[in-house]
């Protein structure tokens, strides 16, 4: 027998699931408790999936019970020998995992072609190499470009992706009119991204917090509504096909006798272009991540990194905090267009479709997500995020459980979002919420981002 | 002695709130001037004015460095709608002109605030740091070389660092150097925020209220600081203050405003006893007041 107080403890444990239950049923009623179908005559028809929706609400109403008697109580315990270490230990612990991450990442990206290749072979690393390695690579320098103005000069900035797009279609239009190549057009497209990044600059200058918020999405509006109505310069809905791919040192991979197979005489693979185009953007990311990291040390970094802590304290200091927000809107462009001209080169076709407010919001969630102004956060909130959504894909496990009519990557989304929340309640301030100075006396300290501001502007 | 700074005729309205009516008040070279009065009475606008945080409304707040022959110039400066001139032996600022940044940059007066505004994310060192912006600017080529590792950046960051630990030997927190500035302790914060002005390497030094929530004996080891800011360092310093044990112990000549408007412009002892400074902190004493002392028993 146990006690009264216990009793009333799982009493309480199995009310608060059945309540649990109740908002699940509730919550899944529409999601997956019917669906729309077409029967024999064509005509749109309700079907109910009543086994289905009890197999969601009992799986919450376990998991809440099996919270409510294992993991709260062990939390609790957890919690109350946590408090009596120092904060401080806690702290270390990031900044050390931190600095063991990095490296070991570093290393494991460099010979990740050759693992895929080598795992998977051939044809099965394609997927492996585009979906989840340029992919991911993409959104990681998305991330390190809109790192530098919402994570370290806390601006915070919805329409990223008008200088994606500007990217893109600079790299797309200049290639095609002029013949250009990809390097040589790279640079300028990143230029150009930054020209457009004063552009934004300037007219925002005197917004702050949401008010900024609410431009810069309109600026990622009108940039995308431009690119779908001027039809004589960027085709419209149509968008831009048969973009020049880069090349290896003037030799294209294809399937001609100058192609890059043939001249090595290799066996004839898309893998060769993926590898190729896989070191791109990685040494673009390593790049990115280097500038980032030397613009820290700067006093331009340290002057983004002290507006986004007090604008007025930095005035009072003599800085210009008009040049220092438009050197941080440019530059985090800048790499925005860096990502952009590697996109269109890598799809070989581009449109308006491409540059939607998902993918900025998708690009802020990276950089919030692992922790404004980390560089190894975003990395790994990148992989978390692109990398899960395809392996969502692949869940194929779950038809096991389910039936084989369940389709996971419908679920896709759906579980994303149950992931995000549970991070942000578990980590408020993203997966690496501390911030490394950029300059040391004595020792090297995490500082906690509790004391970290975010930015009202 | 020579004037560093000079406010004529400065007013200041919020709409058809008068926050500073026609004040005029000159502070000296190496001096420590104070600026008092009753909450409200518009010593932080006069800061703000000063500093380039508000556009007065109307009157001229002007700066000279070096010589004092550049006053001779005022005159021509202000009619010619200029900021600034500069002549071989000092410049003179026009400091209603300069946005707030500028007053810091060229004109080298720093502030601090009332509420501290500290880069509390931020260490220590690295607030000393932000506050060496522009020579390290300079030296990192203005990002363009710096990022390449080419020009002297590297060694105008250590000078950087040495001036910094100058100051954290003086404030003592050298040894909180690397910990975030938003852990230190009040008292600490507040000297930190005035190390972090004098790294901008000021003529002017303005301090709005910086006693304000110190225990008497901080507060003492402050006027010992403020003391050899203006002594070791020759920098001017003009002062917010409520705490009268600060103002009358530091101070070389007290300004009193009351609503806006110059009651005393002395020296400590005579602003003391002068009767108009006195009815505006204490109120003045009239038959209601007597009355209600007698029926207490006073």
């Amino acid at each position: 027998m146990t006690t009264p107080p216990a009793q009333s403890n799982v009493a309480r444990a199995f009310k608060d699931a059945g309540f649990w239950a109740l908002v699940a049923f509730g919550l899944f009623l529409p999601l997956i408790g019917f669906r729309a179908v077409q029967d024999i005559r064509n005509e749109l028809a309700l079907e109910t999936r009543w086994p289905l929706l009890f197999g969601f609400v009992a799986i919450v109403a376990a998991g809440r019970l099996f919270h409510n008697l294992v993991i709260a109580p062990w939390r609790e315990r957890r919690g109350r020998r946590l408090a009596a270490r120092a904060a401080a230990d806690v702290q270390h612990w990031s900044s050390r995992v931190t600095g063991v991450l990095a490296p070991c990442a570093i290393g494991f990206v460099l010979v990740y072609p050759a693992i895929a290749v080598w795992l998977a072979g051939a044809g099965g690393a394609v997927k492996w190499l585009d979906n989840f390695g340029i992919q991911i690579l993409i959104y990681v320098m998305l991330g390190f470009g809109l790192n530098i103005v919402v994570g370290l000069a806390g601006l915070l900035d919805l329409g990223y992706v008008a200088f994606y797009a500007v990217g893109a279609y600079s790299y797309a239009l200049l290639a095609q009119d002029f013949g250009l190549s990809f390097f040589t057009l790279l640079p300028l497209a990143g230029i150009g991204a930054a020209f457009w990044g004063l552009m934004l600059g300037f007219p925002v200058l005197r917004l702050r917090g949401d008010y900024l918020a609410i431009v810069t999405l309109a600026f990622g509006e009108i940039i995308r509504l431009v690119l779908i109505n001027w039809v004589p310069l960027t085709n419209g809905y149509a968008g831009i096909t048969g973009i020049p791919r880069p090349t290896f040192f003037g030799i294209p991979f294809n399937a001609s006798d100058e192609g890059f197979a043939a001249v090595f005489g290799l066996p004839l693979s898309p893998i060769y272009r993926l590898i190729f185009l896989y070191y791109i953007v990685l040494g673009l990311v390593l790049l990115t991540s280097f500038v980032t990291v030397r613009l820290r040390r700067l006093p331009v970094g340290r002057a983004w990194e002290a507006l986004r802590e007090d604008e007025i304290a930095c005035r009072s200091l003599g800085i210009n905090t008009t040049n220092t927000k438009l050197t941080a809107f440019a530059i985090g462009a800048g790499f925005g267009g860096f990502a952009g001209a590697f996109f269109a080169a890598r799809q070989g076709f581009i449109s308006p479709e491409s540059f939607t407010f998902m993918e900025s919001a998708t690009v802020l969630a990276i950089v919030v997500l692992g922790g404004m102004g980390s560089q190894v956060g975003v990395a790994v909130a990148a992989v978390a995020m692109i990398g899960g959504t395809e392996a969502l894909r692949e869940l194929d496990v779950l038809k096991q459980v389910f039936g084989n009519d369940f389709d996971p990557t419908q679920y896709r989304m759906l579980l994303f979002g149950f992931a995000m929340v549970l991070i942000m309640v578990v980590r408020p301030r993203g997966l690496i919420s501390t911030r490394e100075a950029s300059v040391h006396l004595a020792e090297r300290k995490a500082i906690s981002g509790e004391l970290v501001r975010e930015g009202h502007g | 002695m020579s004037t560093l700074l000079r406010v004529e005729h400065l007013t200041m309205r919020f709409g058809g709130l008068v926050a500073v009516n026609d004040l005029s008040f000159t502070a000296n070279r190496g001096d420590i001037t104070a600026l008092i009065g009753p909450n409200g009475a518009g010593k932080t606008t006069v800061f703000n004015c000063i500093t380039g945080f508000y556009k007065p409304t109307e009157g001229r707040i002007a700066l000279a460095h070096g010589s004092p022959r550049t006053w001779d110039d005022l005159e021509a400066l202000t009619r010619r709608d200029a900021r600034s001139v500069t002549r071989p032996d000092g410049a003179l600022f026009l400091l209603e002109r300069m946005p707030d940044y500028l007053v810091a940059q060229r004109a080298k007066v720093a502030r601090t605030f009332q509420n501290i505004r500290l880069f509390s994310g931020m260490s220590v060192l690295e607030n000393l740091l932000v506050a060496q912006h522009n020579p390290l600017m300079a030296a990192s080529g203005y990002t363009v070389l710096g990022i390449f590792g080419i020009g002297n950046h590297g060694r105008a960051e250590s000078a950087a660092i040495t001036k910094a630990r100058h100051w954290l030997n003086l404030i003592g927190l050298i040894d909180r150097a690397d910990d975030p500035a938003g852990d230190l302790p009040y008292g600490a914060q507040r000297r930190l925020e005035i190390a972090r002005a004098m790294c901008t390497d000021p003529v002017l030094l303005c301090l709005d209220e910086p006693a304000a929530g110190l225990n008497p004996r901080e507060s003492a080891e402050l006027n010992e600081l403020i003391l050899r800011i203006r002594t070791d360092h020759h920098v001017s310093v003009l002062l917010i203050e409520h705490d009268m044990s600060v103002v009358m112990k530091i101070s070389d000549h007290v300004v009193v405003l009351d609503y806006g408007v110059k009651i005393a412009d002395d020296i400590p002892a005579a602003v003391r006893d002068d009767p108009r400074v006195i009815a505006a902190y204490l109120g003045v004493e009239d038959e209601e007041v007597g009355k209600v002392e007698a029926e207490v028993g006073l």
